[in-house]
């Protein structure tokens, strides 16, 4: 049975429904309990699990971050949330050094049964502290899966997975995707492990995750009305990468754009490049291009701020690029 | 730097032959050049005063790069052919009749790609290769996506002459899948991928075996693909050839002895000149019938591989005259220095066993080129005479043409006029 969500609500139900079923998840982080979470998406869990289960923290995403992975440790399965990616850097070395190692270093005796949600990306006006996207930094860790839930669908249906898996996850939610609806079937079972085609194609591959999803299929319609048929790769999971799927559709349209919010240096979409160079070089047609935000720190004001990020205009010039044709559409 | 091939990106200059202000004709030989199929001679196709030399031996040169500059304009009548003969130095100037492209040259035109256009029916092809390649490669290298040099390379197909619609006019897949290929000039064996400068050492002569593999895989596999070919054989009394060779043979001293392959060649050519679509290119869908009569030899490497070189108006050469030739053109290919207009100006190949080979050989057209003669071993064998059944020596030949050009009937009489020529030897 289908409905009609937003995102927002269906990452506060993934958290509802499962509270409900196990009694070991529990949420825990700042402002998530009174408050209803920065994004209102835990709003209404304090009133049905009680202060136990739903805890607001202190403003230490270090000392918070380490509890959830010690109560995971300890047989829990603690939801943490971060208020955004850039507060997560302070309890970078908890995620690193701690919940991507433990069961490495004690020889398999210790899981870190951990997921770590956080807002990321831009768009919100909220400057250079809360709005950037380093995604990449947790997906280069061995030991963490990294989640990008871009949908309705695997915003909700991802969680669930997230919190049987006995390693950290770390969840990623765009804040621009929040209020978004889309259809969400509860009884739907997803992967964690595969990126999605949201879009066949057999000109071009355009790669995104996240927050540029819905521009890179918004681009992807325009380039449709000029005759370039674009296939949409959703990486959903951005450690491990899914490889297969992403190359198997370079392979057929020989051509690729990787679209990330990241910045273009060391980036996500840096590295998917590198593996397309390195597995199907030979079927390329055309450099493979790469629509990334400008290498600034976020801006505040609206109109840099929207320069400053992968744009729909930009991914439809890199997509004409890699196809030879110059200019605007005709 | 001619193109030798037209895979060929590049060549090193091994040796200049002239220095500056040193006076030079057309045809004459002016550098060495070291490419996949060995030193190449390559010869000027303009006249004029060397005045300064673009590079130095051991240098990398892309095909179409200068070389050397040459003074003195080609003014003359004699040098107005020449000058035709030499590539046009783009598409537009191809075009346009050779009279016109002259006075659009510099006073000092430098020397370009003579080979590609080394005779004026190659005009246009060169010229579709130099302009993209201009375009896109200012480094002379063609450029084109990975998956269009894969199936380039799998399809023995060159990309130079292919008008790419890719990013910057790359040449891309569809280019090479859809595009009509570029034909290489004949004789030239459409090469493998670029050597790099790692194997391509300057100091190095003769040839390199793998390469050789390389383009010989290319341009056969094109062949069988792209050529319907058809087959005829027929079996020749050489009792008066032979005896004929014999007479004349015995009066002269070894080394000025013709080989009975010389008189297969000489009537050969001869029967091309009333055959004339076997002889020429197939290039663009479309039949050009060769203008003069230059037979590829095909001549055996020691260590492998194979090149038919061109041997130039077979039809207009006397036997002694074809056999002295024919002696150089072996002796060159063995170590290895031919002529850049060897490469590029056979329209048809002949393919003969010689006397340890066996009775029949059944050739593989040498694409653009549309047909090629074999000859078996010329030996005794049993033959219904007018004796009878009778011991006789007699020669198998065959022809492979392309059906696209010609038909069995026209092939027959086209083997029926060797024949026939074959038994009035001393008319060759």
């Amino acid at each position: 049975m289908s409905e009609e969500i937003t995102y927002r609500e269906a990452a506060g139900a993934a958290i509802h429904d499962a509270m409900a079923a196990d009694p070991r998840v529990f949420i825990m982080g700042e402002d998530v309990g009174h408050y209803g979470g920065t994004y209102a998406v835990t709003k209404g869990l304090l009133e049905t699990f009680g202060p136990e289960r739903v805890r607001d923290t202190p403003l230490s995403e270090s000392g918070f971050t380490g509890a959830g992975i010690g109560a995971a440790m300890g047989g829990m399965r603690p939801i943490v949330e971060i208020m955004t990616v850039n507060f997560s850097l302070l309890a970078l070395d908890q995620i690193v050094n701690n919940a991507a190692t433990l069961r490495h270093m004690s020889g398999g005796q210790f899981n870190v049964p951990v997921v770590i949600r956080m807002a990321t990306g831009a768009g919100r006006q909220l400057a250079a502290q809360h709005s950037h996207s380093l995604e990449n930094w947790y997906a280069h860790v061995p030991g963490l899966r990294v989640l990008a839930p871009a949908t309705v669908q695997d915003v909700y249906s991802m969680l669930a997975p997230a919190l049987e898996d006995p390693d950290p996850v770390i969840l990623f939610e765009h804040v621009m995707l929040y209020n978004r609806k889309g259809t969400l079937d509860r009884s739907a079972a997803v992967d964690l492990r595969s990126a999605a085609i949201r879009r066949e194609g057999r000109d071009i591959t355009l790669i995104s995750y996240g927050g540029s999803l819905w521009k890179t299929l918004e681009a992807a319609a325009l380039l449709a009305e000029d005759g370039i048929e674009a296939e949409v790769v959703d990486l959903r999971v951005l450690r491990p990468l899914d490889a297969d799927t992403f190359l198997s559709s370079v392979r057929k349209t020989r051509r690729a754009v990787i679209v990330d919010e990241g910045w273009r240096t060391g980036s996500l979409a840096a590295e998917i490049s590198a593996q397309i160079m390195e597995e199907v070089f030979w079927e390329l047609d055309a450099p493979v291009g790469r629509v990334c935000s400008a290498e600034v720190p976020i801006p505040y004001p609206r109109h840099l701020e929207e320069a400053a990020l992968p744009q729909v205009p930009a991914i439809i010039a890199a997509a004409r690029a890699a196809l030879g044709k110059q200019g605007e559409p005709a | 730097m001619p193109s030798l091939g037209a895979d060929m990106d590049d060549g090193v200059l091994v040796e200049w032959d002239v220095k500056p202000g040193d006076r030079v004709s057309r045809g004459d030989i002016v550098a060495v050049v070291e490419t996949q199929k060995g030193a190449i001679e390559i010869e000027i196709f303009e006249s004029g005063t060397i005045t300064r030399l673009l590079a130095a031996p051991g240098d990398t040169i892309a095909v179409g790069a200068p070389l050397a500059e040459l003074d003195g304009p080609a003014a003359t009548a004699g040098e107005t052919e020449a000058a035709k003969a030499a590539p046009a130095p783009s598409a537009k100037a191809a075009a346009e009749p050779a009279a016109e492209t002259l006075p659009e040259r510099p006073a000092a035109p430098t020397i370009e790609t003579p080979a590609v256009a080394a005779t004026a029916r190659e005009k246009t092809a060169p010229a579709v290769e130099a302009a993209p390649a201009a375009k896109a490669a200012p480094a002379g290298r063609v450029r084109a996506s990975p998956a269009a040099r894969q199936l380039a390379a799998e399809r023995g197909i060159d990309l130079a002459g292919i008008q790419g619609t890719g990013p910057d006019g790359a040449v891309v897949r569809d280019d090479v899948a859809g595009g009509k290929a570029p034909q290489p000039a004949p004789g030239a064996r459409p090469a493998a991928p670029t050597k790099t400068a790692e194997t391509t050492g300057p100091a190095r002569r003769g040839f390199d075996v793998d390469e050789m593999r390389k383009a010989i895989a290319a341009a056969m596999s094109r062949s069988k693909r792209e050529i319907p070919h058809y087959y005829l054989s027929h079996t020749i009394d050489m009792r008066v050839a032979s005896g004929w060779l014999d007479e004349l043979n015995a009066q002269r001293p070894p080394e000025e002895r013709v080989l009975i392959g010389m008189l297969l060649l000489k009537a050969s050519a001869l029967a091309l000149t009333r055959f004339p679509e076997f002889n020429g290119r197939y290039e663009n869908e479309a039949f050009a019938p060769a203008p003069a009569v230059h037979i590829g030899m095909a001549v055996a490497m020691r260590g492998g591989g194979l090149v038919a070189p061109a041997l130039h108006d077979v039809d207009r050469l006397s036997l002694e005259e074809l056999m002295a030739k024919a002696r150089d053109l072996v002796a060159r290919v063995r170590s290895g220095r031919l002529r850049s207009s060897e490469f590029t100006d056979a329209g048809i190949t002949v393919t003969s066993l010689g006397e340890r080979g066996v009775d029949t050989v059944f050739g593989v057209i040498y694409p653009p080129q549309v047909a090629i003669v074999g000859f078996g071993t010329v030996a005794m064998r049993a033959l219904a005479t007018e004796n009878g059944v009778d011991a006789v020596p007699t020669v198998c030949a065959t022809l492979a043409a392309d059906h696209r050009v010609s038909d069995g009937r026209r092939g027959a009489l086209f083997l029926r006029e060797i024949d026939k020529l074959l038994q009035v030897p001393e008319a060759l």
